[in-house]
């Protein structure tokens, strides 16, 4: 029952701050940070519960009995940081938007909660029906927050981001309905169950055909080169709250993807596409850290190290062995949670600026030093200095991906010297030099003070502890018939 | 034998009582109360109907529970329009009794269309449902935009008609019956053979008109924009649904599928209505016509069930006209809602900053839309997925493509209404006036809206119905 709750309480949540907003702005607000913080509670004590069994918890009703459609929820150590993860983040935008956001505030945080609840049911569900359902969920409300309340471009950064999402979800939906047919020829039954799909007989073919479907939807939302396009219009455009949850959550449902269901279903192509995707993985780590240096949007430029990182998640979960994905899921939390700290420090310098132009800053660190201090500490854990999240997800990568595939992995870690380039940029332009514009900036109020505070808490907690979060993570097991053995255990 | 013909007989008789009681004296309120009344009736003897299917008339008329799930598909469509109307016809042109008289008859025809098995009930209720249409369509009679729909129906339908004749004839010669179920299968060789291939295309060319699918498209969004609001809702919905129920009938039986010439015919017309549907769309301004367009689309992607056929497609189908006929009834509905007496509303600038406005209305405005692109939680979502499943179990790969790529192509426009509505009205001036909402037309957006999350969310009971009585059609 607790997973259903986990669903429900962001859904009412959203839908009672919507109604509470006519009365009370502050109102609505607390509402809707309640909310979440409720949810975060209920992570955390499944956290305390650990055991043997497949799943920590589980939820299975019959909901379209037609065609085999359940309403599965299951939660193991994957689906439960990764839980942790979206409503920490989902807490910090909304605290984020605690005065940026003055307009149809309940709309807003409505939004905010959907989306939040959609986020949720694709990291629990185990019926692929059910998944593509949340996974479309989640769709329209943040086509809501990027448009009304994102900025110049914001509608056409809002079509393009739905276009591509849902161009790429209808090939994963054939997909998932085609391995379902398959199913059925097979056994006479329909299923659309992630446990039965998984131990299903596929001929290479077809398996290669429906993997590429998945790895479409995925891929777009991940973003792997060269479908990130999107990704720099919606993040520049969307308001903090909107960036913070698109960089922080919704990219990662698509490594979660490639995790929970591209692996284990398709454990044949996966292993002969390797090659191909770790190539992808790291041009996207280049190119995106390349980018990076040449932008001169605060936004844009956090957008496009969003790029790299991801393709360091890309290269550590087709890279073949637990190490590597190990890595990338490290790497996933902790990007998570810097470059959505990141985004924040935009937000609060935008809110204060009234620009995002890097050129316009300089010297910052005269004037507030304290944000200036938050926003070095998180650059330098997205740059991958040594003790921070990052550091250790891109570490075990290039470690792992170092045993598949030793070339392009030493090309990877050029991504890692780019990355220290437009580290240093912002941090020196921004924060650093001379204040030539004579910016005189309030520093950091209370509020802001518990966002980057504890965001910096569990960077140290990644950085410094993360043998607390690995252990969590068992990858799923993957399909017995295709036998190979995708992942090979870690050599003690 | 009578009781299972009830739910048209109701309907035809509600007619023949509106026209009687036109004669003795006009009066708006009550006749659409009896209209209504007579609708609501109809739809309730679909239950002693259902209890003696399936009954053969003569030969004509097949009355089983396919028929009578069509039937009240049609029935509550038509109800939806005539309390649509009402408002609507409140403050407008200063005979409105004839309207409800003429919705009832084609009504009638299409009602019928579900149930016949002949072609010559084809025919028939073709023309009643046409012949009044041509009427409904040109309703303002003062107005030109309307009588050019009217005029431009009229001669398209009436050519369409003698096609539909034509390949009757061609038909009789090759088989000598007019039997749907005696036609379907495929006979010798030779000249018989070209006939019945020829006659059969022409017959789908008739029904094609109809259905609005390429190429014979052309008239949709001229009388789609020109009609009455209510009207183009008819037009979308009920009329469609009937001829939609024959076609999946008339493919179904016999053979129990369509011959391999024929499929090639279809599968074209499938795919060239999905991509030159949701293109044409792009560029439209009027909400009205990007309907139209989108409606040519939606056929295609009918088509798409249909091909594909069997335990699943026609089911898939029905399910898939159910969900369309909810979200256009209802976008038509919530644009009627914003219309004032003078004119409709249609383009977007009337419909722009809705949802500051009246955001109730606005956010049913928005799933029917969204229903239409076919997005989770809607009842469009579940017809586009069963569509799809249909699809992937008759391994049709291409036409599926086609429908991915087209209903993403069909996303751009539906966003750009939903965008309209969204937009902020900041700095704009000259405010819309505030018009009151209707009381009917308010209560059935809302029941439009709720049918719409309930087939969305919870469709066994519905997808039940619907294969059971799917699975009698052979």
């Amino acid at each position: 029952m607790i997973l259903l709750w986990l669903v429900l309480i962001p859904l009412i949540g959203g839908a009672v701050s919507l109604v509470a907003a006519r009365t009370s702005a502050r109102a609505c607000r607390w509402i809707a940070a309640g909310a979440i913080g409720l949810d975060l509670l209920l992570g955390i004590s499944l956290w305390g519960s650990p055991s043997n069994a497949r799943w920590i918890n589980e939820l299975n009703y019959a909901w379209i009995p037609q065609l085999g459609i359940r309403f599965h929820l299951a939660i193991d150590g994957l689906s439960l940081a990764l839980l942790l993860l979206t409503f920490f983040l989902g807490l910090m935008a909304i605290l984020a938007s605690w005065t940026e956001i003055q307009e149809r505030i309940g709309f807003f945080h409505f939004n905010l909660l959907w989306v939040l609840a959609g986020i949720t049911g694709v990291f629990l569900s185990v019926d692929l029906f059910l998944f593509y359902l949340f996974w479309e969920l989640m769709l329209v409300p943040m086509y809501f927050l990027i448009g009304i309340w994102g900025h110049e471009r914001r509608v056409y950064a809002a079509i393009k981001f739905f276009l591509f999402t849902q161009l790429s979800g209808l090939l994963m939906l054939a997909a998932i309905v085609a391995l379902a047919v398959i199913h059925r020829q097979g056994t006479g039954l329909f299923t659309f169950d992630y446990e039965s799909l998984v131990n299903m007989p596929l001929s290479p073919a077809a398996a290669s055909f429906l993997m590429l479907g998945f790895f479409a939807a995925f891929a777009v939302k991940l973003p792997a080169f060269p479908f990130h396009t999107w990704l720099p219009d919606a993040h520049t455009e969307a308001p903090t709250a909107g960036s913070v949850i698109l960089a922080g959550l919704l990219l990662k449902t698509g490594a979660y993807g490639l995790i929970r269901f591209v692996l284990p279903l398709f454990p044949g192509p996966a292993r002969d596409f390797a090659p191909v995707m770790m190539t992808l993985g790291v041009i996207g780590v280049l190119y995106g850290a390349v980018l990076a240096v040449a932008q001169n949007d605060f936004k844009r430029m956090i957008a496009y190290t969003s790029v790299s990182h991801m393709g360091f998640v890309l290269i550590g979960v087709f890279a073949g062995n637990q190490i590597a994905l190990t890595g990338a899921f490290v790497q996933m939390i902790s990007h998570g949670i810097s470059t959505g700290a990141l985004f924040i420090i935009a937000g609060v310098l935008q809110q204060r600026m009234h620009t995002r132009e890097i050129a316009r800053m300089g010297g910052l660190w005269e004037t507030a030093p304290a944000l200036s201090g938050a926003g070095l500490f998180f650059v330098m854990a997205s740059v991958g200095l040594p003790g921070l999240g990052d550091f250790v997800g891109e570490f075990l990568v290039l470690f792992g991906a170092y045993r598949a595939h030793i070339s392009l992995t030493a090309v990877a870690t050029l991504g890692i010297i780019a990355a220290t380039l437009y580290g240093l940029k912002i941090s020196s332009q921004v924060f650093q030099g001379p204040n030539r514009n004579n910016w005189r900036l309030p520093d950091l109020v209370p509020r802001e003070w518990v966002i980057f505070g504890s965001m910096m808490l569990c960077l140290l907690w990644l950085g410094l502890y993360p043998q607390s979060f690995i252990r969590m993570f068992q990858p799923p097991p993957a399909n017995p018939v295709q036998n190979v053995a995708l992942v090979q255990p870690i050599r003690k | 034998m009578i009781t299972a013909a009830l739910p048209p007989l109701v309907v035809a008789l509600t007619a023949l009582i509106v026209m009687i009681g036109i004669a003795i004296k006009r009066n708006h309120r009550v006749t659409a109360a009896v209209s209504f009344a007579g609708l609501v009736l109809s739809f309730i003897s679909l239950w002693p109907a259902s209890t003696v299917a399936p009954v053969r008339l003569a030969l004509l008329l097949t009355i089983d529970r396919y028929a009578l799930i069509y039937m009240g598909l049609v029935v509550a469509a038509g109800a939806v329009v005539v309390l649509l109307s009402f408002p609507y016809l409140q403050g407008r042109s200063e005979h409105k009794e004839e309207f409800y008289l003429l919705l009832l008859l084609a009504t009638v025809g299409s009602m019928v269309l579900a149930a016949a098995s002949h072609m010559i009930s084809l025919f028939l209720a073709m023309e009643l449902l046409s012949i009044s249409l041509y009427a409904l369509i040109s309703y303002p009679r003062t107005e030109p935009l309307p009588l050019e729909a009217g005029i431009k129906y009229l001669v398209l339908a009436a050519s369409s008609s003698a096609f539909l004749l034509f390949g009757l004839a061609l038909l009789y010669v090759a088989g000598g019956t007019m039997e749907i179920g005696r036609i379907s299968a495929f006979p010798g060789e030779g000249v018989a053979r070209f006939s019945h291939l020829a006659g059969m295309v022409l017959v789908l060319t008739g029904i094609g008109f109809k259905l609005a699918v390429v190429p014979f498209h052309l008239w949709t969004p001229d009388v789609y924009q020109g009609a009455p609001l209510p009207v183009t809702a008819f037009v979308a919905s009920v009329s469609k649904g009937g001829v939609f129920a024959f076609l999946l009938r008339w493919l179904s039986v016999g053979t129990g599928a369509p011959s391999a010439p024929l499929l090639l015919v279809l599968t074209i017309v499938a795919i060239a209505s999905m991509l030159a549907g949701n293109l044409l769309a792009l560029r439209q301004t009027n909400v009205k016509r990007l309907l139209a367009y989108s409606s040519i689309a939606h056929m295609g992607y009918f088509f798409v069930a249909v091909i594909a056929g069997g335990g699943l497609g026609w089911p898939a189908a029905t399910y898939y006209l159910a969900a369309y006929m909810i979200s256009i009834l209802g976008a038509f509905g919530a644009l009627l809602m914003v219309s004032d007496e003078r004119r409709e509303a249609e383009t977007f600038d009337d419909i722009r900053g809705l949802f500051w406005r009246r955001p109730v209305l606005a956010s049913v405005f928005t799933a029917m839309v969204l229903s239409l692109a076919g997005i989770p939680l809607t009842a469009g979502f579940l017809g586009k997925f069963y569509v799809l499943t249909a699809g992937a179990s008759e391994a049709a790969w291409t036409l599926i493509i086609v429908l991915i790529v087209s209903s993403t192509i069909g996303l751009v426009y539906y966003l750009r209404v939903i965008v309209a509505m969204f937009t902020s009205l900041t700095g704009v001036s000259g405010q819309p006036a505030f018009v009151r909402p209707a009381v009917t037309a308010s209560v059935v957006l809302g029941v439009l809206a709720l049918a719409l999350i309930v087939l969305g969310v919870y469709p066994a009971p519905l997808w039940n119905a619907i294969s059971g009585a799917t699975s009698g059609l052979r």
